[in-house]
């Protein structure tokens, strides 16, 4: 049995944040400095929100740990508390870091046009408050570590739920612990499901990296859900004032928002940059605009830290811009529908420049909406819903025409906006000598069925059947170096760099062919599985042969290293940006206030696809996720206390089955530019554009009441009927 | 599941549980379903020293018909309730309440008499048994009692039984040809549990209401009888203005808790709108 504090942890650092946003480092749009407040492993002086732990408990079982662990003694001082993102940074509110004075954490802006000119040529004005409420992500595997810690070599080897088990070893080991990489292998294997909650580095997995070299021996720890609750980073979070200015004809001439992000009590790993370049650079939706401004203050409060969980920054982004415009087509009277199109940036592919620093890689937004008016059958559903009202039924409609940035990132570009970390990915092909293949991939699957898509994606370049294909992930001592799976990346940025080392293989394959048939590599093409002189299939080699001529390289070209298995690093030179259309219907029932999805319709543009049940799967569940944020979920502290009051499953309403409709998705393809597969990014499409649509669709439910916004979600019963009193009560 | 420790203790009929409960008293739990004790003991909430299990005791569990009356073991599960063609046919109310309970998997463990003598303020089972006038049978060591089910629920988590008894049946009487009933629920989001449920069993004389039986769960501190509603629609037409300005009582004398799911106006609404929906649905039934 050991138990140890914070005091007991000498000479271990504070977790880093690997996000910087400092007026000296040149980082664009930075007003007021990123406060680096310290984050250390186990809390010693005070304890800044519930779950923020102060010893640890290590024993032979997990039973007993946990009885000791009832008997460990914190004589608490009660303090006060702030939880809510609107009041942290007022004055009078409870201070939480000596280091961030008014608990700001940092200021930044970011936009372009002229604004003030775009507002003062305006013919409307249309203002609201949207608050984008905080998320809990429950991953269905809780996170977990094992630690081993081997003293007759100094190994250490760490067994941990991440999303990225390089990105988990290099802040382990240089930021914290001090250890060198070179003595650490981190294994994240299946993992069940993170949505962004598992790229961090968290306190656990350092307590027990670090206890494990004390005690010299392994230490499990597996979180519960509770645990989960208060522990795992949260998402969203946003209090946001928008202003948008429009002509009575209905073009978008600027954008005005302002937003409070609450950081929660840390700074996580990337917390940072959610709110600001995952934020900030989405408002310009796919619209033509005259000026946007974005201002953004992020706070610290007395809850649990926020960072990146699906969508990150990017729902914020759609969201305001997406209920601002159905904001705008109501104050104008003017369908919403009429509105998008009237603004769509025109279909192009190559460059187009926004006002927010970024510059999207190809659209034909128009072409997704009307294929979803389509099949939505959009005239026939305002006949129902005219009928509907007059039987006393609200019915209603929302769209969402979204963008969003994915195949993250550019280094070079994340390095200038304060990324501390490059974002290229790795891929290796390793061909064995009877031909079959395993791939080492950097990008890391837990969920996303990487094992499929890449062993597709792999099988088809090398002509070779799928069962030929293994792929390994989740462990630095098998792949290279790599960044792991968020930000839509893996097919884009890891497949791209798989695309690359099969590349080479068939190059190298080629002149080894050559040397077999007496050719010129140049004559060489591959072909249904053989390499052949270009025209004369009857001269060829198999595949086969050619693998097992690179290991056993008894007649070989001359200066060519034997082997076959290549390397590649995979930079993208921009952003991908995937968009689409989606409509919802609801009816509301107005005695009670609840709200029923009857009809959901997603079109999406993810560029070119490799497996389609799987961008179908991801489509799904991430329309299930935004549907939630719209309608159910919201992590709730109280005020006076600063528990967190939905901490379990009993409590956090979570989408169930039967909560759902059934889907009617389709797709446009129109491939990215930016990379040689074409391919934009998937994993968060359904999250980023279902969340404003079905608040869209409550509205004009209840448009004919005279309602045109409601400001705090989830739309919970009670929210919906209060909305719908308050509107009866003015007419 | 880390619970705290505790000792296992198997009882095999009534009488040992019974003796067990008078050993350990306030030391000791039951064991029915387990499906609210054993959360409870997960997350060390409830940390009993004494788990008595009455799941092997024999006779606790069964549906049967005694005369007039549909006599329910403490110990049947709700799934056995809501597949009871007994029950279909003497009382349609029972199997469709425990149709709203929790899924499939909580109803095949989850029983009747665990539920009310737990006496959670948001469960459906409090509800029907007070419209339909049930007695409950408990068993201690001074013998056999019949509790009345208006006598039943004491407050938040508290019943009538006394530290040493046992709840072991539950008896109903069986619907007449001119009885309707029906159960409306507002579920929680989250737990499935009832933000508001109100069960509403109606003896019809000719075209009109002759009597009402309505039971409320889940806006208070405990389940309740709903008397002005009983009161305001006996003797009126089965019709929706009827129904309506009786349902307008459903929140009368409920001490109404306020929580996320609700404000106090809110569920008092809720309670208004779900009563005249559970009374609405009955008269419809044929």
């Amino acid at each position: 049995m050991a138990v140890f504090t914070g005091k007991d942890m000498t000479g271990v650092n504070s977790l880093p944040c690997g996000w910087d946003l400092r007026k000296d480092k040149n980082v664009p749009g930075v007003v007021q400095d990123l406060a680096m407040v310290p984050h250390m492993p186990l809390t010693s002086d005070v304890a800044r929100h519930v779950g923020d732990p102060v010893a640890v408990v290590i024993a032979d079982s997990q039973d007993a740990a946990l009885d000791a662990a009832e008997l460990v003694a914190v004589d608490w001082e009660v303090k006060s508390s702030v939880t809510a993102t609107a009041g942290a940074a007022q004055a009078g509110a409870a201070q939480i870091h000596a280091g961030a004075p008014g608990n700001v954490a940092f200021k930044w802006e970011l936009g372009g046009g002229d604004l003030d000119a775009a507002f003062k040529s305006a013919d409307v004005v249309v203002k609201k408050r949207i608050v984008n409420q905080r998320l809990v992500a429950n991953a269905m595997e809780p996170r977990a570590c094992v630690a081993r810690y081997e003293e007759s070599s100094g190994d250490l080897t760490l067994w941990v739920t991440s999303q990225n088990p390089h990105v988990h070893r290099l802040l382990m080991c240089a930021f914290v612990l001090g250890i060198p990489e070179h003595k650490v292998r981190v294994i994240s294997p299946d993992v069940g499901g993170g949505f962004g909650s598992k790229i961090f580095l968290y306190n656990e997995e350092v307590v027990c990296s670090w206890a494990s070299r004390q005690l010299k021996r392994p230490i499990r720890w597996t979180s519960t859900r509770r645990e989960a609750y208060m522990t795992d980073a949260q998402g969203r979070d946003h209090v946001t004032d928008a202003e948008m200015a429009m002509s009575k004809d209905g073009k978008i001439l600027g954008l005005h928002v302002k937003t409070t992000a609450n950081l929660g009590a840390y700074l996580s790993t990337f917390g940072p940059a959610v709110p600001t370049f995952l934020y900030g650079t989405l408002l310009n939706g796919v619209y033509v605009m005259g000026a946007i401004k974005c201002e953004v203050t992020g706070v610290f409060t007395n809850t649990t830290a926020v960072d990146a969980y699906r969508g990150a920054g990017r729902p914020e982004a759609c969201y305001v811009l997406e209920r601002m415009v159905d904001a705008a087509a109501a104050a104008l009277k003017m369908d919403p529908a009429d509105v998008r199109k009237k603004n769509f940036i025109p279909k192009f592919s190559g460059a187009y420049q926004t006002h927010v620093a970024v510059s999207y890689d190809s659209g034909d937004y128009g072409k997704a909406f009307d294929r979803l008016l389509q099949m939505f059958d959009y005239k026939k559903f305002r006949a129902e819903q005219a009928e509907a009202r007059k039987k006393g039924r609200y019915l209603g409609v929302g769209f969402s025409t979204y963008i969003e940035a994915c195949s993250i990132a550019p280094s070079k570009l994340v390095g200038a906006l304060g990324a501390g970390a490059g974002l290229y990915e790795s891929g290796k092909v390793r061909v064995h000598p009877t031909g079959g293949v395993t791939v080492y991939t950097g990008s890391h699957s837990h969920g996303q069925g990487h094992e499929t898509t890449f062993a597709q994606l792999v099988a088809d370049g090398l002509q070779i059947p799928i069962d030929q294909v293994e792929v390994v992930h989740g462990d630095t001592g098998a792949i290279p170096f790599g960044m792991g799976t968020y930000g839509s990346r893996s097919a884009s940025v890891g497949g791209t760099a798989l695309h690359m080392s099969v590349n080479k293989i068939k190059e190298k394959g080629k002149k080894i062919a050559a040397h077999l048939l007496e050719a010129s590599a140049g004559d060489i093409e591959y072909v249904g599985g053989q390499f052949q002189v270009r025209g004369a299939p009857g001269k060829a080699v198999p595949w086969g042969a050619v693998a097992l001529t690179a290991y056993v390289p008894h007649n070989y070209p001359e200066g060519l290293e034997p082997g076959l298995e290549e390397t590649s690093f995979y930079d993208p030179s921009n952003f991908c940006f995937p968009f689409g259309a989606h409509a919802c219907v609801v009816e509301v029932d107005g005695e009670t206030g609840h709200v029923k999805i009857v009809r959901y319709v997603a079109v999406d543009d993810v560029g070119n696809v490799i497996n389609p049940m799987i961008v179908d799967g991801m489509v799904h569940g991430g329309i299930a996720q935004g549907v939630a944020q719209a309608l159910w979920e919201g992590a709730v502290y109280d005020e006076e206390s600063g528990q967190l009051v939905t901490g379990s499953l009993m409590d956090y309403a979570l989408p169930k089955a039967d909560m759902l409709p059934m889907y009617e998705t389709a797709r446009t393809e129109t491939p990215t530019p930016v990379n040689p597969l074409g391919i934009k990014g998937a994993g968060e499409t359904g999250t980023i554009a279902s969340t404003p649509a079905v608040v869209n669709a409550v509205v004009d439910a209840l448009s004919g009441l005279g309602v045109d916004h409601i400001e705090v979600m989830p739309l919970t019963p009670e929210r919906v009927w209060k909305t719908v009193q308050a509107a009866k009560s003015k007419t | 599941m880390y619970p705290a420790q505790f000792e296992y203790h198997k009882a095999g009929t009534v009488k040992e549980a019974v003796d067990l409960l008078a050993k350990y008293k306030d030391e000791a739990k039951l064991l029915a379903g387990g499906h609210s004790l054993l959360p409870a003991m997960k997350l060390r909430l409830a940390q009993p020293k004494h788990l008595i299990d009455i799941g092997k005791v024999s006779g606790l569990a069964g549906i049967k018909e005694e005369g007039g009356t549909l006599v329910i073991g403490a110990m049947t599960t709700h799934y056995a309730i809501e597949s009871s063609a007994v029950l279909k046919s003497k009382c349609p109310l029972l199997p469709e309440v425990a149709g709203h309970i929790g899924d499939p998997m909580v109803r095949n463990l989850g029983t009747l008499g665990g539920s009310l003598a737990h006496a959670d303020p948001a469960a459906d089972w409090p509800a029907a048994v007070i419209a339909l006038g049930a007695e409950l049978v408990a068993e201690g060591p001074k013998g056999r009692r019949t509790i009345k089910v208006d006598d039943f629920f004491k407050g938040l988590l508290t019943t009538a039984l006394a530290e040493t008894e046992i709840l072991t049946e539950i008896r109903v009487p069986a619907c007449g040809v001119n009885v309707k009933c029906a159960y409306a629920k507002f579920p929680h989001p989250a737990s499935r549990f009832a933000v508001v449920g109100v069960a509403a069993v109606l003896t019809m004389d000719g075209g009109k209401i002759g009597k009402a039986s309505i039971g409320i769960t889940g806006a208070g501190t405990k389940a309740t009888r709903a008397k002005g509603v009983e009161a305001a629609i006996a003797g009126k037409p089965a019709d929706a203005a009827s129904i309506q300005a009786a349902a307008s009582s459903a929140a009368d004398g409920v001490d109404v808790q306020a929580d996320l799911q609700g404000s106090v106006e809110y569920k008092q609404h809720l309670l208004r709108v779900f009563a005249k929906r559970a009374m609405e649905a009955a008269a419809a039934k044929k």
